[in-house]
């Protein structure tokens, strides 16, 4: 238990426990309040962005116990005990991940709006499947619009993080989930 | 207008006896909610009308899918991940594996739900075509007990379904033997992510010496909910398919199937594509009429 965010204590709203990148946080809020309005109004964490607000765009992706969620359709109290990772996790002390020095390098991030929810998609594709190939990449991203780069710079971005593993050592069959080493 | 969460209670129980309890003792008034990437949209929009809802997210008995020599029976709650991920499926039921990979987008099937999709009840569903085709059985449950319909007669009308205000929707049973069958399943839709139905079939068929013994027609978007196509399969049974049957099965599809004009396509659309998919499938039947 680290800090309580909010001030003054609701008594018919659930005390809510969940760990968002790492860090322990108890809220006090509606059951039915989305994930992502408790991330950006309440956890200050507003590096996860609203598109659609209907699970159309991908822009409020985050992962929840390692899976890939629309933040807009999670009610926080499904995510009580739940490990969040949202953009903000990514970057490690200061260096930034693999992904995002990819799309910084190959143009994958205009407005900037998707970019974060982009990122967690891809994300979760190269922990599952680190070399994917071009149909994975799109199938992983289909649920992620771009209205700036025309998609091409974002795939891109994401096939040449995944490359330099390729060079590396065989490491074809490993399960690990990709640290933010880099 | 935005939904407002503090106009709805929202409860979390760990076991599924609970949720029963709940249902039991105020029927009607809870709404389960699992994954919810149907109720939640309508919350984000200000629609969602339920004053209370329950979550059945979590409560492991109504997501294990499980597998005996006989069948295979998908807790309600099993999200279209679990079902690409599952190898019975994918190896038995491809049909069920390739809608589930239809579901919206990765994040969308990490939380929808095989139930979800039934009871939401959409007349799009992307997995009922594949479920009517496989012969599915839906096994609901309460505190008075368990019962089994066939999925064929689950819907009753648009967005209705036989579920009672006390019942909650447990498994989908699919029967293993559809191994040696042929199969079909294809959507037509706007783009390939994301998009709704326009028209959707699913088929299962069986031949002895080129001719059908068993036919299973599953249609979305094609009448006001997922539907078998029973007389357009009467018209196959016992039939060797060659072009004159194909043929012959169209008025039978076309007089049971109620497709309407709407904002994603034509009723006149609609009724042409569903006999292409029945003339595509007929066709793979019999490779050698296509070449004729």
């Amino acid at each position: 238990m680290s800090k309580s965010v909010r001030a003054t204590f609701h008594e018919r709203w659930p005390t809510i426990q969940f760990r968002v990148n790492g860090e322990a946080k108890v809220i006090n809020v509606p059951p039915m309040k989305r994930l992502l309005d408790v991330l950006r109004e309440d956890l200050q964490l507003t590096g996860t962005k609203e598109g659609c607000g209907e699970g159309e765009c991908g822009s409020c992706s985050v992962r929840m116990n390692g899976e890939l969620v629309n933040s807009c359709l999670v009610p926080v109290l499904q995510a009580e005990g739940a490990e969040i990772q949202t953009v903000e996790g990514l970057a490690l002390k200061g260096e930034l991940h693999p992904l995002q020095r990819s799309f910084l390098e190959h143009g994958g991030a205009q407005c900037g709006i998707c970019t974060p929810g982009m990122l967690m998609a891809s994300a979760q594709l190269l922990e599952q499947n680190p070399h994917p190939d071009e149909i994975q990449i799109r199938e992983a991203l289909a649920g992620n619009l771009c209205r700036c780069t025309g998609f091409m710079r974002i795939f891109e971005s994401v096939a040449a993080a995944s490359a330099p593993e390729r060079t590396g050592a065989t490491a074809e069959s490993t399960t690990e989930p990709s640290n933010h080493a880099g | 207008m935005r939904g407002n969460a503090a106009m709805h209670d929202l409860i979390a129980p760990s076991e599924l006896g609970a949720v029963l309890q709940l249902l039991a003792a105020e029927p009607g008034a809870w709404t389960p909610i699992a994954g919810g990437t149907e109720l939640m949209v309508a919350f984000s929009a200000g629609h969602l009308a339920a004053p209370k809802l329950v979550s059945l997210w979590g409560i492991p008995d109504l997501r294990s899918i499980g597998v005996t020599p006989a069948s295979i029976s998908i807790g309600a709650a099993a999200t279209f991940l679990d079902l690409r991920r599952n190898a019975t499926i994918a190896s038995e039921f491809p049909l069920l594996a390739k809608a589930a990979s239809w579901i919206g987008s990765v994040a969308n099937q990490g939380r929808a739900t095989l139930g979800g999709n039934l009871v939401n009840g959409s007349p799009a569903a992307d997995s009922s075509p594949a479920l009517l085709a496989y012969d599915a059985d839906i096994e609901i449950i309460s505190v008075r007990g368990r019962r089994r319909v066939p999925y064929s007669a689950f819907h009753t009308g648009y967005k209705r379904n036989v579920l009672l205000p006390d019942e909650l929707l447990y498994a989908i049973h699919l029967p293993r033997r559809f191994a040696r069958h042929a199969s079909y399943l294809r959507k037509v839709g706007t783009r390939r992510a994301m998009a709704i139905a326009k028209v959707a079939l699913g088929a299962t068929a069986l031949l002895e010496n080129g001719v059908v013994r068993e036919i299973r027609l599953g249609a979305a978007s094609l009448a006001p909910f997922p539907t078998r196509l029973w007389q357009t399969e009467a018209a196959l049974l016992g039939q060797t398919v060659t072009r004159e049957t194909m043929q012959s099965a169209h008025p039978a599809l076309l007089a049971e199937i109620k497709p309407i004009n709407d904002i994603r396509s034509t009723a006149e659309y609609r009724r042409q594509v569903a006999a292409n998919l029945l003339d595509e499938f007929l066709l793979s039947l019999n490779p050698e009429e296509s070449q004729s």
